[in-house]
């Protein structure tokens, strides 16, 4: 049997590797395969597919308008603007509060969300429902000047794009609702995967409607 | 590699639970499967009536006349309900059979299976997935009994016929937009399963389950998601402006100054070449939509019954992944006769034909793995063949079709109709045939009789043989489709060949009979199946005939070996099990 004789100090011929900490306390590295997150999985699934729809409907309204006399370009109403300004802080006020959750260690078995945090959700729903309030508003607004489905080709695409978007945000706000119940204290130890996926889905809802905004602004 | 996650339900409670409203894979797996059977039924009693009215068009059906007074007064069809149950056929029979049932059934209950895992990623989205397609098959169907029937525009629904509405003719009121909300409805739900079969693939892995050593029928399942993935996320937009083009008044494919049955469509500027481009985009890859499953079902079967590997696995991969990729280039060869420039068909045509370079090259695979064999010709064994004898019957004559020049002749004849049946209806039938006979036993725990299976298989094979490949020669001939009966003077010769084929189509019919008479006795009364009745080695194998709730009775397997590693010796017989710990690969 080898090893080192009680009572008698050897210096070390080389250094000593450094000890490493237990599995469960070892930081994560790249190297290291991250655990599956299919909620993560399906929202990225989900974005590829919502995205061809509306670029199937982009290449629809391009080709519409391609030269078509009855095109009719209009002012978009002022208040999609500001219900983009309403859009991005929910987005701001989401991934403040996913980033406040995450970054409280987990497996305690006995966690409470921090009360914080948790506004910063409730904040980011009522962002959200104030958005599609205003959608519905510039709707009323855009019929109010005669403006409907069948008008033109440009108002229809509009009242498409914006109706398919709108549904798309309200479906958002469900999963908000449900990862907001799954996060009440009284459910334990907290899953953060379902937060960080309605985050991302959330934010990819913002960046949609930038993205039909600049299409709606430079085409009808 | 990834690891499987814990059950996300606990086995259910009461009959509704367990046997309707189930979260479970297997089930839900099972109702799709039966849905098909239903409405592959229903698609064929609907191209029996077709056939019975071009052999002898004067001819009364009995009872048809109670079932549609107008469109078959006195028991004979109409020519607009002739178009009504063609239309209601090819969307039935495309939508409800060849892709709920080898892709949604049989994906739903061995995907998960054959990646080790428990369940879906997302049951209940599953089972929302299943009951959006059942409300869709509703909704479709029921455009049988509304006032003006069954829409007649096809199952492309071509605009602005399909757009207009009831000025159009009977069924274009009511009737066409059932349609057009069914096949809204049916890409909501198929997008809710792609998604769930691409994250239980890419997150439900068992240990030890690489992308490697997953079996060829899962690679088929998660190919064929992401392509309807794109394919469906582009119909259903596309369906939801032709909604609205019929209820809500918009142009998106209603040209101007469009004059039907006397009347000025109050529309304008719509192109109906828009519609066109839309179905296409998703219509092509429909078609791989529908056969690749049956790809994967046979490159899965067959090294089972050639006790051999599947010969370059890595070369089906990226075969598979190549069709997928070209799927969508291909669009369209469905549009040469819309009057697109010839450079355009020039570029669609090219693709086209290289399409089928690594079809070609799955098809040498296959018979490249029974080459040399001592093949055991069990029934599903023989489906297989017969699907790859279908698939090239229909596979050479697409040569043909996508040359411009060739396809302005043949693609409004009954060439065009014998190509698609063969290649993509009776082909992904065959498949459905081949699962089915195969994976009866770990489904419901019972064999399925080889002597009934034998006559099925070959009654099929020759009968589907009689029926389309004269359509071929009908075609060649100038023989017009779509046309409900033949009185022009060119066509009446070919009468006594449409009798043939009507005659071989009964027959054929009469043949599946046996099919179902099979099926039902086996999930009756048929003889107890062992776990491993084939000596195959994936997952679905190494669990019990039919499988626990939770798939491995809580002990999630662990993959140590391909999933076709047959030919060699090892404690098992002449295969390795994929979760069997033996080193070294026998073969």
């Amino acid at each position: 049997m080898s090893g080192p004789v009680p009572g008698v100090a050897f210096p070390p011929l080389r250094p000593s590797p450094p000890v490493p900490p237990p599995p469960s306390a070892m930081p994560r590295t790249t190297t290291q395969p991250s655990p599956p997150q299919p909620a993560r999985t399906g929202i990225w699934i989900a974005i590829g597919t919502i995205g061809m729809s509306f670029a199937a409907l982009t290449s629809a309204m391009v080709v519409r308008q391609s030269g078509a006399a009855d095109w009719r370009h209009f002012q978009l109403p002022s208040l999609l603007y500001v219900n983009t300004v309403v859009l991005l802080a929910s987005s701001g006020t989401l991934e403040w509060s996913r980033r406040r959750i995450a970054a409280i260690p987990g497996g305690t078995g006995s966690f409470v969300p921090p009360l914080q945090a948790l506004s910063g959700l409730y904040i980011t729903l009522a962002f959200g429902l104030l958005f599609v309030t205003g959608q519905v508003i510039a709707w009323r607004q855009l019929a109010a000047q005669g403006l409907f489905l069948a008008t033109a080709p440009s108002s229809a695409f509009f009242y498409v794009f914006t109706a398919l978007h709108g549904v798309h945000v309200v479906g958002g706000l469900g999963g908000l609702v449900y990862v907001l119940s799954r996060l009440r204290p009284t459910v334990s130890p907290v899953r953060p995967a379902p937060l960080g996926a309605a985050a991302l889905y959330w934010h990819f809802m913002a960046g949609l409607w930038l993205y039909l905004l600049v299409i709606l602004a430079t085409r009808v | 590699m990834t690891q499987t996650t814990a059950h996300h339900h606990a086995p259910p409670q009461g009959f509704l639970r367990t046997h309707v409203f189930s979260l479970d894979h297997k089930v839900i797996g099972k109702q799709y499967l039966d849905l098909a059977l239903v409405a592959v039924c229903t698609g064929m009693v609907l191209s029996w009536l077709m056939r019975f009215h071009l052999a002898w068009p004067e001819t009364p059906i009995p009872g048809l006349g109670r079932v549609s007074p107008t469109g078959a007064a006195g028991g004979v069809i109409t020519p607009e309900y002739y178009l009504a149950l063609m239309t209601m056929h090819g969307t039935i029979m495309v939508f409800f059979v060849l892709t709920t049932a080898p892709f949604a059934g049989f994906g739903n209950y061995f995907l998960p299976i054959q990646v080790g895992a428990e369940d879906m990623a997302f049951p209940r989205i599953n089972m929302t997935s299943f009951w959006v397609t059942l409300v869709a098959f509703l909704v479709l169907v029921a455009a049988f009994f509304v006032g003006d029937g069954p829409p007649l525009s096809g199952w492309t629904a071509y605009a602005p016929l399909s757009a207009v509405g009831k000025d159009a003719g009977p069924g274009q009121g009511v009737g066409q937009t059932l349609w057009a909300v069914s096949i809204t409805l049916f890409c909501v739900a198929q997008l809710l399963g792609a998604l769930n079969f691409i994250t239980t693939t890419l997150d439900l892995r068992t240990k030890g389950m690489s992308l490697a050593r997953m079996p060829y029928s899962t690679w088929a399942w998660f190919i064929t998601s992401v392509i309807g993935l794109i394919a469906f996320a582009v119909l259903m937009p596309a369906c939801i402006l032709l909604i609205l083009d019929r209820v809500a008044g918009t142009s998106f494919f209603i040209p101007s100054g469009l004059v039907i049955s006397d009347r000025l469509q109050p529309h304008s500027g719509g192109s109906p070449l828009l519609w066109q481009h839309l179905f296409w985009f998703f219509g092509h890859p429909e078609v791989y939509i529908a056969i690749l499953p049956g790809f994967g079902i046979v490159s899965h079967i067959l090294p089972v019954f050639a006790r051999k590997p599947l010969l370059g696995p890595r070369v089906l991969i990226a075969s598979l992944v190549a069709i997928a990729f070209l799927s969508y280039t291909v669009w369209g060869h469905h549009m040469f006769l819309s009057g697109m420039n010839p450079f355009s068909a020039t570029l669609f045509s090219v693709p086209t034909l290289i399409i089928t370079i690594p079809a070609t090259i799955v098809t040498l695979l296959w018979i490249g793995t029974i080459y040399g064999a001592r093949l055991r010709f069990t029934t599903p064994a023989l489906f297989c063949l017969g699907f790859v004898s279908v698939f090239v019957s229909g596979g050479i004559s697409g040569f043909f079709l996508a040359q411009p020049s060739i396809d302005t002749y043949l693609h409004g004849t009954y060439f065009v109709v014998g190509h698609f049946h063969f290649v993509m209806g009776v082909a992904a039938m065959f498949g459905i045939f081949a699962g089915t006979y195969f994976w009866a036993p770990k489904m419901f725990g019972r064999l399925m009789s080889e002597t009934l299976g034998k006559w099925h298989f070959w009654l099929t094979f020759i009968g589907v043989y009689c029926v389309f490949m004269p359509m071929h020669y009908l075609g060649l001939a100038g023989n017009v489709r779509r046309y409900s009966a033949f009185t022009d003077d060119y066509l009446k010769p070919m009468i006594p060949l449409h009798r043939f084929i009507t005659i071989a189509a009964l027959f054929t019919g009469a043949a599946q009979l046996i099919f179902l008479f099979n099926l039902v006795w086996t999930r009756l009364r048929g003889p107890k199946a062992p776990d491993n009745p084939w000596e195959a080695t994936t997952l679905e194998w190494s669990t019990t005939s039919p499988p626990p709730f939770d798939n491995f009775g809580g002990r999630p397997p662990v993959v140590h070996h391909g999933p076709d590693e047959y030919g060699g010796n090892s404690a098992a017989g002449d295969y390795v099990m994929q979760a069997s710990s033996e080193s070294g690969r026998v073969a």
